[in-house]
């Protein structure tokens, strides 16, 4: 499958948790437009402005810990986020990416490799990311196939296929 | 196999499963809450459903913005009242009726050996009777509710092995955050994290609850503590027979054992913006606080509140703190009324509120202003969690809680218990 995003880097410490990513009293909010405004605020004011020119987000261990919100991988994925690398997620974060379809690549290491604001390509298919800034490759842990093809179309589309 | 394996062998039909496996299994009961149903009810259209797959197998609660605090938090309920009603849905908790939603579960309808998933993380709660559960999100409830299928990949196991015996006040919640503070934050990430070992077999079903519910807060699939007799007990009080129990085998692989000894555990606390940095209560010291916060579904349960109320008897909250009470279900609700505990409360001078998630989640209900600090038998602490970003949550027993409304500052129960 070819799923190729290439674009400047947004970087994240460890357990960016889903209550940052989208605080609580925004949840009320049913509009993935309205929710996208707010993503991040927990954590950096400063993000609306990054993703006007970055559009991948590079994180440590553990992103998307705590609650289940699927708000969470909305907001980010409405807000201009085309894939977030991450040394490691947590699993309901993962899931939930996944299933609305915002790349999501598994990669240890990418966080001490890759710089703020680097220029990078991540190949989720082939689970390959490389920092076109430095040069340097990195192996992320490959995505099942059947994973990727719910990522590729969400999975409101692939449950609606699979009946059809 | 262990617990976690059989019981997804059995849903997927397969003989039997090693971690790792990706299988599908049956699901016996999907749950939402007012938070996560009306994305989840949009998927389910989106994705061509007209009707449930079965209308007593789903579940929707309304917990997390109870009552509607604004016209957004209303409109949410009219989504999923309005569902509700079209599909004929037999579990429909509406305003007033339940509560929160793991705790309603597992009053109404979790059974051992069942796997469950729901629209919250804290779905993890019900290994507590020996059922497979986990969080999942809104678009997968969806599929769920149209499929009664989900595929999962079975979870490494850790087991947690607890000698001795907690020493009240010493409680299940001292320990889980103990077990967390040690495991880190992600610590258990994917893994199937079991209890067992004297001290948890000594634990009624709402202790276990507790421990069980907060797995997730070190990255967990699902907590699960092997069934026994009193589970029984718990069930056939809820009405919930008939039941079977799925127990591991005695060869079972854990891909770690760790052993604590309950019996020198403390009161210890979750200072913020962790979940996972534990220390003693005693070590924190006397920190000045605003709002004591005691309900949720990690705490909100009638003994949490006995525990609570022992501790407030002929005494009132310090001035100058709010104290919010907050049965987990209209159930907890209605016997703590009997027993005299909300009388104990209001004579406290602690405010008694409806059964919801309250402050817990940072959505409603006093929630905290810059610079405030609550000491809360919640599950999680981070920035912002409790309203404002500059506020602060200490997250503590039940016992901890109230020795700390007493007297204004975090205080070690054990304390308290001396001077009474």
């Amino acid at each position: 499958m070819n799923m190729k995003i290439c674009g400047r880097v947004v970087k994240y410490g460890e357990d960016v948790n889903t209550d940052v990513i989208i605080p609580s009293k925004y949840l009320a909010f049913t509009s993935p437009h309205d929710l996208a405004k707010h993503a991040m605020e927990g954590l950096d004011q400063s993000f609306p402005e990054k993703v006007r020119t970055r559009k991948i987000v590079i994180a440590a261990k553990n992103f998307g810990c705590g609650s289940s919100r699927e708000q969470a991988p909305v907001a980010l994925k409405y807000a201009g986020i085309e894939a977030v690398v991450a040394d490691s997620f947590a699993r309901i974060f993962y899931r939930n990416a996944v299933n609305i379809g915002l790349p999501v690549l598994e990669c240890p290491g990418a966080a001490e490799a890759i710089a703020d604001e680097d220029e990078v390509e991540v190949d989720i298919g082939e689970g390959l990311v490389q920092d076109l800034s430095n040069g340097k490759v990195l192996h992320g842990n490959r995505t099942p196939d059947f994973l990727l093809k719910i990522m590729e179309k969400g999975l409101v589309q692939y449950v609606r296929e699979g009946r059809s | 196999m262990n617990i976690t394996e059989k019981i997804l062998a059995q849903a997927s039909g397969v003989d039997s499963t090693s971690p790792g496996d990706i299988v599908e299994a049956r699901i016996d009961k999907v749950m939402a809450n007012d938070i996560t149903a009306p994305l989840a009810i949009e998927a389910f259209h989106q994705m061509g459903g007209t009707h449930v797959w079965d209308n007593k197998r789903v579940v929707l609660i309304m917990d997390h913005l109870v009552p509607a605090n604004d016209e957004n938090a209303a409109e949410l309920h009219r989504i999923c009242r309005e569902f509700a009603l079209k599909q004929g849905l037999d579990n429909f908790y509406d305003v007033g009726r339940g509560g929160v939603c793991h705790q309603v579960m597992m009053e109404d309808h979790v059974k051992p050996a069942e796997v469950i998933v729901g629209g919250d993380s804290h779905t993890c709660t019900y290994g507590a009777v020996g059922a497979f559960s986990t969080g999942i999100g809104s678009t997968e409830v969806g599929s769920v509710m149209l499929t009664g299928k989900l595929w999962f990949k079975v979870p490494r196991a850790v087991k947690i092995l607890v000698n001795g015996r907690l020493k009240p006040p010493v409680a299940a919640k001292d320990l889980i955050l103990y077990a967390i503070g040690q495991f880190g934050a992600d610590g258990a990430t994917y893994r199937a994290v079991e209890f067992n070992g004297p001290a948890v077999q000594a634990m009624g079903v709402h202790e276990r609850m507790t421990l069980c519910n907060m797995v997730v807060e070190m990255g967990a699939k699902n907590g699960v503590v092997e069934p026994d007799d009193r589970t029984a007990a718990y069930l056939e009080k809820n009405g919930l027979s008939p039941y079977r129990f799925i127990h591991g085998d005695p060869d079972a692989v854990y891909e770690k054992t760790v052993e604590y000894d309950a019996s020198i555990l403390e009161p210890v606390v979750a200072v913020p913006y962790r979940v996972d940095d534990v220390k003693s209560v005693r070590d924190v010291g006397e920190v000045p606080i605003d709002q004591v916060h005691i309900g949720s579904c990690t705490n909100g349960r009638l003994e949490d509140l006995r525990i609570a109320a022992k501790m407030l008897e002929g005494r009132k909250v310090k001035k100058g703190v709010r104290a919010l009470v907050i049965p987990a279900s209209v159930d907890v609700y209605s016997q703590a009324l009997e027993e005299g505990i909300i009388g104990t409360f209001l004579k406290a001078e602690a405010l008694v509120c409806n059964p919801a998630c309250g402050p817990c989640y940072g959505g409603h209900l006093g929630l905290l202003t810059a610079g405030e600090t609550c000491v809360a038998t919640v599950n999680r602490n981070f920035v912002g969690r409790m309203g404002s970003p500059k506020a602060r949550v200490y997250i503590a027993s039940p016992a901890t809680a109230a020795a700390s409304a007493v007297t204004g500052k975090l205080t070690d129960p054990r304390i308290m218990e001396a001077q009474a």
